[in-house]
């Protein structure tokens, strides 16, 4: 499988993928 | 002394941009760059008089950002980085953003050292120092998305 940060774009989209999980994670700690 | 933390945020701010801004002028601009310069033999105007004045600001802005948002914290570093009530959105920003200082300063300075003839290194090691540099900055990018967005979240995104 091709490793996502070697394309620039495959880095930006990396990077909203992980604050929509991150939002989740947060999300869930402060009991929203 | 009222007006410090504003001082320490505009300061957070200034230094935030130069990094960030310079992170991404070396991934949205000079990785392709560099290879179109490599391919007509004029990179070195980029490895010997562009990429080390960028890194200098780069990794000084890097740790400018740092410490001006550790005082901005004050009293609540502590409650941030440990995710407490209240300080679970900025303290996912702050750990990100040490993530990415710790990045800046372990894997790609000293590994940028080694790329530009700073330190001694055969072309073996070179070869390995460019990857790991690489990568190391694309992994800022990523996650500098999500840092921006949970340093914006802390008083401006309901959760």
């Amino acid at each position: 499988m091709k490793n996502p940060l070697d394309s620039l774009w495959g880095t930006v989209i990396a990077g909203f993928v992980l604050t929509i999980v991150l939002y989740y994670i947060a999300k869930s700690m402060i009991g929203g | 002394m009222e007006m410090l933390p504003g001082i320490y945020r505009w300061i957070h701010i200034m230094a935030g941009v130069l990094w960030v801004g310079l992170l991404y002028y070396f991934n949205f601009v000079q990785v392709a760059a560099l290879k179109a310069a490599q391919a007509d033999s004029t990179a070195a105007g980029i490895t010997k008089h562009v990429a080390p004045r960028a890194l200098f600001f780069f990794r000084w802005s890097a740790l400018a950002t740092w410490v001006a948002g550790a005082a901005l914290l004050s009293s609540n570093f502590a409650a941030a980085f440990m995710l407490q009530a209240g300080f679970q959105k900025i303290g996912i920003g702050a750990w990100l953003g040490t993530i990415m200082l710790v990045n800046v300063w372990g894997l790609i300075w000293p590994n940028q050292k080694k790329i530009l003839g700073l330190v001694q290194a055969t072309d073996e090691q070179k070869n390995k120092a460019r990857r790991v540099a690489f990568l190391a900055s694309r992994t800022n990018t990523a996650l500098s998305i999500p840092m921006l967005f949970f340093m914006v979240a802390q008083s401006h995104i309901p959760m």
